[in-house]
């Protein structure tokens, strides 16, 4: 991983960013193509203008809490956003994330990833790398939740599933 | 992981002490009993979505799969988020939920008859014993009857929508103990608005959260769904309260074999609070978690007093108000908005007078709808300073970023209305 062109931004945000902050009300009956363009407006206004494809968001404790509006979700898959790591998450959240196949890397200390400087990696094997690197200690990904991330969601799951009960 | 029902050398060791959340999984499951951590798949009793997470969502996903609803008798769509319809954007994600009701001839569809989880609870779709999930965050609602309920995304109610199955990791159980009795002038959303003030909006780390003790018995079948209701905020997976006499009552049934309780000793953890203690509550802008004193902002003018929500504006919510309001006026220059949460609760509100005593204070009704608490549409103006019932004060929910919100219970939002500034409802209640 010497190559820089590998390498991402790595967005921090703080504590307790809720989903309205993600996908706002205002734009809930658009497409997520339309709130996307207002993810994180509030708290990073260049974030939906400058995030690119392979970036992290490195967060604070309970990213994502309040609704079950999947499109917090959606909106971060459609800028491309490869990973996000936190100490906590909102549960509906987390399930969403997996659903939607987005990776959540839960680290209960991300002192280590506070320089603005750090630049990450999501590895096909799913594993975030640093540069400069770092080690750091994250939670357990139960399988069949890294299953849901490979499949590229719950629905391209159900698809396999279905096609599998179809043939048989 | 948890202990209890593992299988050791062919014999199946005695289970440990169940918790009600445990014992709803199981028989969902198909299971004699569950373990903490144990990771389940239920068959799900009831699905439960809206014209936003639903239709608009369900339908595209189920015909790109070329699936089938699994079981449309265990299905109930409600349109609440986006009814009345305001604009072209409204009016075409509701068209194509009234639309796809018709065409899959779902047999329960509550269109513009109030918000979901007051709705489908008020026509006997939740009963103790059930699990449930619901495609919102304010799901837990469900759990005041003695049903395991949460919400989920539109994906995942896809997955269910299509197996009628999904997965769950058993919880552990929070107990929170309510004993004594709740003053005049303090309900059921203060004891929340406190709960998540002590302990943070993801306090509950996704575990279930049940609600015990005298002052919690003693409540009546609305104010347990706002405990419930609000467990969200909490950021319980659900909230639970066992089913008795006044679940019964107000369900109009006898009660059966599915009234499961907590065991003995089944709490993973508890905390006790005396309810005589608790006085009104307040959270301040921009989290349901950032409790104040309301003395601290008695110099605090309103713009807007909002009675509405699935939290706030129940029969009990509206009763509650109209104890303040009756023979008042409100005070020049603050604007009351009443938006009764279901045509039920309306309904009782007109038979009781409870709504004209409103009117004649002041209020301006608006529709039984999710309304200015979803934020999708309409919202309050800027920089406007807007006391309310609702679940969450998130900055840039209920209007631009600049609209500052308060949470409180009616009686508070009542009292903060009649006077124009934030007032404990106490100094108004003779």
């Amino acid at each position: 991983m010497t190559d820089k062109q590998s390498w991402h931004k790595i967005w921090h945000v703080g504590d307790d960013v809720d989903t309205d902050a993600l996908a706002p009300g205002a734009y809930m009956q658009y497409g997520v193509d339309v709130i996307a363009q207002h993810c994180l407006g509030n708290i990073l206004p260049d974030f939906a203008r400058n995030v690119k494809p392979g970036d992290i968001i490195v967060a604070g404790r309970n990213f994502g809490i309040g609704s079950s509006r999947e499109q917090a979700v959606a909106a971060l898959r459609h800028l491309g956003v490869a990973a996000v790591i936190a100490p906590s998450y909102g549960g509906l959240f987390f399930r969403n994330a997996f659903n939607l196949g987005l990776l959540l890397v839960t680290c209960p200390d991300t002192t280590l990833l506070q320089n603005q400087e750090l630049l990450g990696h999501v590895s096909i094997g799913l594993e975030v790398d640093f540069y400069p690197e770092k080690h750091i200690k994250t939670a357990p990904i139960p399988d069949f939740l890294l299953d849901l991330i490979r499949a590229g969601g719950l629905i391209n799951q159900l698809k396999q599933t279905l096609d599998t009960h179809t043939l048989n | 992981m948890g202990q209890g029902s593992e299988v050791l050398g062919g014999q199946t060791r005695m289970s440990l002490p169940q918790s009600l959340a445990q014992k709803l999984i199981a028989r969902a499951a198909g299971l004699e009993s569950v373990a903490v951590g144990d990771i389940v798949t239920c068959q799900v009793d009831l699905a439960m979505f809206h014209d936003s997470s639903g239709p608009r969502r369900l339908k595209p996903l189920l015909e790109e799969l070329g699936a089938k609803i699994w079981d449309k008798s265990k299905v109930v769509l409600v349109m609440d988020h986006y009814v009345p319809e305001r604009d072209e954007a409204a009016r075409k994600i509701v068209k194509i939920a009234r639309d796809w009701a018709r065409e899959q001839n779902l047999p329960h569809v509550y269109d513009s008859q109030g918000i979901c989880h007051v709705v489908v609870p008020q026509r006997g779709h939740i009963q103790p014993g059930m699990f449930c999930v619901g495609g919102d965050s304010h799901s837990p609602t469900g759990g005041a009857f003695g049903a395991y309920m949460f919400g989920i995304g539109s994906t995942e109610m896809l997955g269910v929508v299509v197996t009628g199955k999904i997965w769950l990791r058993v919880p552990q159980t929070i107990a929170m103990n309510w004993s004594g009795h709740l003053s005049a002038g303090v309900c059921a959303k203060d004891m929340m608005l406190a709960l998540i003030a002590r302990f943070g909006m993801n306090g509950a780390n996704y575990q279930a959260v049940e609600f015990n003790g005298s002052a919690v018995k003693a409540l009546s079948m609305q104010e347990r769904m706002t405990l419930c209701n609000m467990s969200a905020e909490l950021g319980a997976q659900t909230g639970l309260i066992a089913a008795d006499s006044t679940t019964r009552q107000w369900l109009k049934s006898s009660g059966s074999s599915s009234d499961f309780s907590s065991d003995p000793d089944s709490f993973n953890t508890e905390h006790h609070f005396d309810a005589n203690e608790l006085s009104p509550q307040l959270a301040a802008p921009h989290s349901p978690a950032h409790g104040v004193p309301i003395a601290e902002h008695t110099a605090t003018r309103i713009d807007v007093a909002y009675i509405g929500a699935c939290t706030g504006a129940k029969l009990d919510d509206l009763r509650f108000a109209a104890q303040v309001l009756h023979g008042k006026k409100i005070a020049s220059g603050v604007q009351l908005l009443v938006a009764p949460a279901s045509l039920q609760d309306l309904a009782g509100a007109k038979t009781e007078g409870i709504l004209q005593s409103l009117l004649d204070a002041g209020a301006t009704l608006l529709p039984s709808a999710c309304g200015a608490c979803a934020g999708y549409g309409s919202s309050f103006a800027d920089s406007q300073t807007v006391i309310s019932t609702t679940a969450r004060n998130f900055k840039g929910r209920m209007g631009p970023a600049s609209t500052q919100v308060y949470l409180a219970s009616s009686y508070t939002v009542a009292a903060s209305a009649l006077r124009g500034y934030i007032t404990d409802p106490r100094e108004v209640m003779a």
